[in-house]
């Protein structure tokens, strides 16, 4: 049913179309309006190989509407094939075909012996937000795409790395890349399909893996449970994206044993991040501690993902205490008591409240009323900016919406993330003295 | 042109005033066949994704202050609202004033594609009052609402008794227009049919629709000169200055695309002349503008003192730099506001323009003019390839890749970095007071000067990528996927 959405923190299911953008060279093709690219697309750091400029469009008008763009969308697939050097062609449906009963599948099965590969994903706006989308397109690629790999084609130690949606967080370059070295060290091959040097080899790598690693909370468990169903992969669920020693850690003890790595090598990688580590924050405890700015309590809003992340960073890592978390991406219902869960594996007992709500309004509300015993620490998106300062708190935008950050391939996950987060955050507070 | 501000529905530019986003010729051409009634545009069956006419709708409304817009649809088409969040929190920064304005979704998911959600929408658009009190409330659709019928109008209609703030229906639905200038008059519409008031008494005051009042300090400056106050629309406007627009001297603005349906509305209804002239941008643009508000001001001698005045310190400047600019060549992708407006002001500081692509063509104004640009260029006998392309980035890059200017001029965001990315140098006119007056033509003509002395940067990159065009591509002819069939044929849903 439709609800006031106050000041949204996701897009619609069409804006997978970033996703489809991440994996390199693949093309998103859209069976939508023409305007539907340029505003789901964020403006900074989308100008790659392809741009949402680039997407091929049916631009849907009101003649499609009533007669069906069906013919518009086998003229747009066709061209495409021959205007744009891409491996993999993804058509996304929008809202307007998808009411009016457009066959997308028909048309898009007239191109099964393209030189190139066509597969789509239905992603209508009204079907769900772009984490659902996501997922979709993920889905669409296991359906339409991949195989099942003879136990003979099975690589030896390959895993597939699932973790963040591409463009949602500025950080999920960063992000994959870090997951991928952590399990490299473990003597482990990574394998994702997103970002620098990661197209269609890597999702052709993906049925001949050991198992898929799903780094997340909810998003991507209904992908590794089909990969399993449709291509026997078997997956293990981390549900917490690893920020700062402690997490990461016991992050490479549990996918090392599920790997079959030995102890030891496991622990020797383990050793040699924390010394490092805690060489640093040895450094700067100091600042830490001695600061005339930031208490103990902290909120964190954003989606699962990320409030789940930095809340254990910063209760087991830096020992702040959790005020009230705010998890915004609409997560479904079925996931949400897993969810909780995870809130309460935190050290000394700590369990901290979270409430899942797409309403900015009552999360300020939340904010304003709470007693952070002083100056509040809040994690969230732009638009939690203003009350965190009327309330002289300290403020640092890691969800989206992004407007105080530039990342190009900056992260906070694994041991350097969590220096990373720990930088941004001091630097926000360093501007301050009261 | 009738504005019937009895009826949320605006016409689109197709239908309203005949305008096309498919042709391909000369300047001469287009203009000819505009006179004699024989242009039909074209459509495509190939294109690659444009802008919506919601975004450009809905960020002119969302940029007055204070007020609330509730947009009906999925989350993807109310995503412009966290842009418009941070722009109205800056924009107001820089002004010293504060913005609290709203701008929400509802969300839409597929039941509601089947049930309908209007009681639900009349919920939210109470809550959204109750919470913010907002001073105008613009309620808008979206492709999704539009073709499920979802009646806003009669939504809005019930609570116009119960909410005491000017409450509106605007119709955004996506597909309506290829051209998203259509949004432009849409939220004209809007404000003209719920928020201007009638005149009550005469002010100094003229209206300047603008996009982000850049140069308000200085556009202040020099009306003070002729006793006028300018009244910038509607980046940081109140619902209570716009209520009073009506009792202005006259209107202009900076961009005829976007003004247009203002301006014309406010001549026809309260009677608010509309200066129709070339635009700021360069120096004949400038001086004919400020002779026209003169004129229609009763002004015209302190705008001759103050063109007088301007001319001894800038014209010397600017011939100076002409010099160094003299033989370059340049291609142009613009809206159909600025495409024939910068192509005089390159053609006044001696750069020639080899091709000129606009992103819509309004064969017509409201008033059954061809637009005033056109005309200038026209009895200037000065003429050139022409396209009208929807932001078509493919046929951007193919007439670059054959023309090879030495700059490529552009106002949208992305679209100059594909010319940088095919190693041709690039300026961005974003900033809409990029060439206005004597002042900004000058540094315009520096900026050009500075870019094409240092390529380092498009040269680095573009020797390092691979572009995403099939060399297929680049042998063809920029209209290979045009369609004879009439663009403008009228349907009615």
């Amino acid at each position: 049913m439709a609800k006031l959405l106050d000041k949204q923190r996701y897009k619609c299911a069409l804006a997978s179309m970033q996703t489809v953008q991440a994996i390199t060279r693949a093309i998103p093709v859209l069976h939508s309006g023409p305007g539907c690219a340029q505003k789901l697309s964020d403006g900074v750091g989308s100008s790659g190989y392809f741009s949402p400029n680039i997407f091929p469009c049916t631009s849907i008008n009101e003649k499609d509407v009533v007669f069906g763009g069906t013919k518009k969308l086998a003229s747009t697939i066709e061209n495409a094939l021959k205007v744009i050097d891409a491996d993999l062609f993804v058509v996304l449906t929008g809202c307007i075909p998808e009411i009016v009963g457009d066959d997308t599948a028909e048309v898009v099965s007239q191109f099964a012996d393209a030189r190139k590969p066509v597969i789509y994903a239905s992603t209508a706006g009204f079907k769900g937000n772009n984490y659902k989308g996501h997922e979709q397109v993920v889905d669409a690629i296991i359906d339409q795409y991949l195989k099942k790999a003879d136990e003979g084609e099975k690589i030896e130690g390959l895993v597939n790395i699932w973790a963040d949606v591409p463009y949602q967080n500025l950080f999920w370059l960063g992000n994959l890349r870090e997951l991928e070295k952590l399990l490299a060290e473990l003597g482990l091959k990574p394998n994702t399909i997103f970002g620098y040097k990661r197209g269609i080899e890597n999702i052709d790598l993906i049925p001949k893996a050991q198992f898929n690693l799903l780094v997340s909370p909810w998003v991507g468990l209904k992908n590794v449970k089909k990969m399993e169903k449709k291509l026997g992969i078997p997956y293990l669920h981390y549900p917490t994206l690893p920020i700062g020693a402690s997490e990461t850690s016991t992050f490479l003890r549990e996918v090392g044993r599920f790997a079959g790595v030995s102890s030891e090598k496991i622990e020797s990688v383990i050793n040699e991040h924390e010394s490092y580590f805690y060489y640093l924050i040895e450094r700067y405890a100091d600042l830490f501690l001695e600061n005339r700015v930031i208490n103990k309590q902290f909120s964190v809003v954003g989606d699962a993902q990320y409030v789940l992340a930095a809340t254990k960073f910063l209760v087991n890592d830096l020992g702040l205490f959790p005020a009230k978390q705010f998890i915004t991406d609409d997560t479904p219902k079925e996931f949400q008591s897993a969810i909780v869960e995870e809130f309460k594996k935190l050290n000394y007992g700590i369990e901290a409240e979270v409430e899942f709500t797409t309403d900015s309004y009552n999360i300020h509300n939340q904010i304003r009323e709470h007693d952070y015993h002083g100056y509040p620490l809040v994690l969230g998106s732009y638009y939690d900016k203003e009350v965190t300062e009327e309330l002289k708190g300290n403020f640092l935008n890691i969800s989206w919406p992004f407007q105080d950050k530039v990342v190009l391939d900056d992260f906070y996950c694994g041991y350097t993330g969590g220096i990373r987060l720990i930088e941004d955050i001091y630097s926000v507070a360093v501007q301050r003295f009261n | 042109m009738t504005i019937n501000t009895n009826s949320s529905n605006v016409a689109t530019r197709e239908n309203r005033i005949g305008s096309i986003t498919g042709y391909i010729g000369n300047l001469k051409d287009l203009a000819e066949k505009s006179a004699c009634g024989t242009l039909k545009g074209c459509s495509r069956c190939f294109s690659q994704s444009s802008t919506c006419l919601s975004s450009c709708a809905l960020a002119q409304l969302s940029a007055i202050r204070d007020v609330a817009i509730i947009h009906h649809g999925p989350a993807g088409c109310s995503v412009a609202s966290a842009g418009a969040y941070y722009l109205d929190k800056v924009m107001a920064k820089k002004r010293g004033v504060t913005n609290d304005t709203v701008y929400v979704g509802t969300d839409m998911n597929e039941q509601d594609t089947i049930f309908g959600s209007t009681e639900q929408l009349g919920k939210i658009i109470r809550e959204v009052n109750r919470r913010y009190s907002p001073k105008a409330i613009f309620v808008t659709s979206s492709c999704a609402t539009g073709i499920i019928g979802e009646d806003i109008d009669s939504v809005v209609d019930d609570l116009k008794e119960e909410i005491n703030v000017p409450i509106v229906a605007v119709h955004c639905e996506g597909f309506k227009s290829r051209i998203w200038a259509t949004g432009f008059d849409i939220a004209d519409h809007a404000v003209l049919s719920s928020i201007v008031q009638p005149p009550k008494q005469k002010r100094n005051t003229i209206n300047f629709k603008n996009f982000y009042e850049s140069a308000r300090p200085e556009i202040i400056e020099i009306f003070r000169n002729f006793d006028l106050e300018p009244i910038f629309l509607y980046c940081n406007s109140t619902v209570e200055e716009l209520s009073h627009i009506s009792e202005s001297l006259a209107t202009t603005c900076i961009c005829g695309t976007l003004g247009n349906y203002l301006g014309n509305g406010l001549e026809e209804k309260y009677g608010v002349p509309y200066v129709r002239s070339i635009n700021q941008c360069g120096i004949t643009g400038f001086e004919t503008w400020l002779r026209e508000i003169g004129k229609v001001t009763n002004r015209s001698e302190a705008v001759e003192k103050y063109i007088a005045e301007q001319r001894a310190i800038y014209i010397p400047q600017i011939e100076e730099i002409k010099k160094e600019l003299k033989g370059l060549r340049a291609v142009i992708g613009m809206g159909p506001g600025y495409t024939f407006e910068v192509s005089r002001v390159l053609n006044e500081l001696g750069i020639e323009v080899v091709w000129a692509l606009a992103w819509h063509y309004d064969k017509k104004y409201e008033n059954g003019d061809i637009p005033p640009s056109m005309k200038y260029l026209l009895d200037n006998d000065i003429n050139f390839e022409t396209s009208i392309s929807d932001q078509q980035n493919y046929e951007v890059m193919n007439v670059l890749r054959k023309f090879k200017p030495d700059i490529y001029l552009s106002r949208h965001p992305g679209s100059t970095v594909w010319a940088i990315k095919n190693g041709t140098s690039a300026v961005y006119v974003a900033d809409e007071y990029m060439i206005f007056g004597y002042k900004h033509t000058l540094e315009f003509a520096k900026t050009i000067l500075d870019s094409i002395r240092n390529r380092s940067f498009e040269k680095n990159l573009a020797s390092r990528v691979k572009l995403p065009y099939t060399d297929w591509w680049y042998e063809q002819n920029v209209d290979a996927f045009f369609e004879a069939e009439k663009e403008n044929k009228k349907v009615t849903i």
